[in-house]
């Protein structure tokens, strides 16, 4: 049996009575991705050698109660800053970046709370795909079947935790990033409310919905480590001044009257039928858990999708401009001229999705076009947001589908933008309403692939996600399920 | 009829900062062209006197006090710079 099998907290206490050493871990995490990762290439790049001196370096002395994270291996979606260790997004415009200057403020907390870090996770380019065929540099493949793809844009991160190189992992959710791959790749990953996790040191996408969450195998492991990363920073203006709670301190197994809303248009035409079974065997284990649960309408969810390629786009191409290949970054090679070198190092450097969303941005905000797209857009968003808002006032949370489908095949959707902007349309509208939403594991397809179950959460309510998760976790077996990939695996 | 011309995704890429061929330029109109079509659809929508969302929590401008701090050094500031000459980065003449 892995030694990941264990939770995080069985892990510490292993390491904590000598039973484990951290070079154990961090070995067991490298020997599996030797094993795996060819395969699965969840992994743009390793960190070897610092991990392994690290090792040694922890193995010599002994954690204190605030290093939470004391000798216990992650990785780390590689949008996230690491100071010293290469950092691209996923894309060629970054493949040079060997040499970051600085750590994200989650990567200092990681480093804190004496966590190793084993590398830098495969992405979709600037975390803008939903099924990582977007990444310049592998297509990242999902652990249960690997003729199907993992997710995006996170699927690097899902997929690595999948396929046991790492117990735990960092994601990044714009529009379900970190839920979907999770999904797919039978994981648990919540995307924080906005503003609850630094995104200093985060490369923005689009700044009004990105965060940064984890991806684990249990909840417990993921609201352990939400508690480390979550919280004020100075550095980034955005993330709230609310006090952080004991995420696993809500994990008390009891559901008792938990009020439980079910949008009809998230098991609306378009969600495969046993995707919607395993959503309604899952909502009576609730109601068996002694919870309650009704029909409820988020009336404007059809319009999340138009409202969030909008927005997202626009703040992309603003937040993109900063790639022109003068500081850092590739650039392309025998200019003519200032201006000539900036298209070429951008069109060189960027994928054609990245592109696609750059110049729909950049039209969405030009000069005409602004009041009839993007302010259009933020009004929508007001709308979606009030929706959310209208439940909460009656019900604890919100539950359905994370996607609509399970992962669909390599290849199947890559030639067209809408259809695969279409397996969104369930996790789009939690981050234009800024609240948290949690997908963990509640069922299989016939085809034996993953399916996800969506919680969704007040503001700053992860308490009651996590609560909610968990109880149906303990209920039930599906996070225990493991792929069998690389054999040898029970 | 078609929401964004040929021309008209030149002239943003030209925007944007993107060199893109003629047939380039062809497939992203047609790509483009649904997106937005698709994207439309918010115009079912009265918005009338609907405050845009711009940020969803109620957060006002933060301040903070302008004091210097060490950060990074010029030295850091360059390591990664594609080309660079006498501690400042280095790119192609602007003036024809």
């Amino acid at each position: 049996m892995s030694l990941f099998e264990y939770t995080l907290k069985e892990l510490q206490e292993k390491l904590h009575n000598k039973e484990i050493s951290v070079t154990d871990l961090v070995e067991e995490s490298y020997k599996r991705i030797d094993e795996v990762d060819e395969e699965i290439q969840a992994f743009i790049t390793l960190n070897k050698e610092a991990a392994m001196t690290k090792a040694a370096e922890l193995d010599a002395e002994r954690g204190t109660a605030a290093e939470k994270l004391f000798g216990l291996p992650i990785g780390v979606k590689d949008n996230i800053v690491t100071k010293g260790l290469r950092t691209t997004a996923g894309s060629q415009i970054l493949s040079n970046l060997n040499d970051p200057l600085y750590d994200a403020t989650v990567v200092n907390k990681l480093n804190d709370a004496k966590s190793v870090t084993i590398g830098k996770l495969n992405m979709d380019e600037f975390a803008m795909g939903s099924s990582n065929e977007n990444s310049s540099y592998a297509a990242v493949r999902n652990p249960w079947n690997t003729d199907y793809v993992p997710g995006g844009s996170s699927g690097g991160s899902a997929a690595a935790v999948a396929a046991g190189e790492v117990p735990y992992s960092l994601g990044s959710d714009t529009g379900g990033s970190i839920r979907q791959p999770a999904a797919y790749c039978g994981v648990v990953g919540l995307k924080p409310t906005y503003g609850r996790v630094s995104r200093f040191g985060l490369v923005a996408f689009a700044s009004s919905l990105d965060q940064i969450g984890p991806i684990t195998r249990n909840v417990e492991d993921n609201a352990f480590l939400l508690e480390t990363i979550a919280g004020h920073d100075k550095m980034d203006s955005t993330s709230a001044n609310v006090e952080v709670p004991s995420y696993t301190e809500s994990l008390t197994g009891d559901v008792k009257g938990l009020k439980i809303a079910v949008p009809k248009e998230y098991l609306a035409e378009g969600v495969a039928p046993e995707v919607k079974e395993a959503v309604q065997s899952a909502l009576k284990e609730y109601e068996k858990m002694g919870a309650t649960w009704e029909e409820v309408s988020l009336p404007h969810s059809k319009y999340a999708l138009s409202t969030y390629y909008l927005l997202s786009s626009s703040e992309a191409s603003a937040n993109l401009a900063r790639f022109d290949g003068v500081r850092y970054g590739k650039r392309a090679e025998d200019a003519e001229s200032m201006l000539d070198m900036f298209k070429r190092s951008r069109a060189e450097g960027f994928g054609d999705e990245v592109k696609r969303r750059i110049m729909l941005g950049t039209f969405a905000l030009s000069s005409g076009y602004y009041d009839a797209y993007y302010k259009k857009a933020q009004q929508v968003r007001t709308l979606i947001k009030n929706d959310f808002e209208k439940v909460f006032e009656d019900y604890d949370v919100i539950v359905g589908p994370t996607t609509p489908t399970p992962a669909f095949k390599v290849g199947d959707k890559v030639d067209d933008p809408m259809t695969m902007y279409a397996n969104d349309i369930l996790t789009i509208p939690v981050n234009l309403a800024g609240v948290p939403g949690i997908s963990i594991p509640c069922g299989f397809s016939s085809e034996g692939l993953p399916i996800g179950l969506q919680i969704i959460g007040k503001h700053f309510d992860e308490g009651t996600v996590y609560r909610a998760a968990h109880a149906f976790e303990q209920a039930t077996d599906y996070h225990t399920q493991r792929p069998s990939l690389g054999g040898a695996r029970s | 009829m078609s929401r964004i011309s040929k021309d008209e995704v030149k002239h943003v890429a030209n925007l944007a900062r993107l060199a893109i061929t003629d047939e380039e330029a062809g497939t992203f109109t047609k790509q483009l062209d649904d997106i937005i079509t698709y994207a439309e659809q918010l115009n079912e929508l009265d918005t009338t006197g609907v405050e845009p969302t711009t940020h969803v929590l109620d957060l006002k401008n933060v301040m903070r006090k302008d004091e210097p701090k060490k950060w990074i050094t010029q030295d850091d500031a360059l390591k990664n710079a594609p080309d660079k000459q006498d501690g400042q980065f280095k790119v192609p003449s602007i003036l024809e």
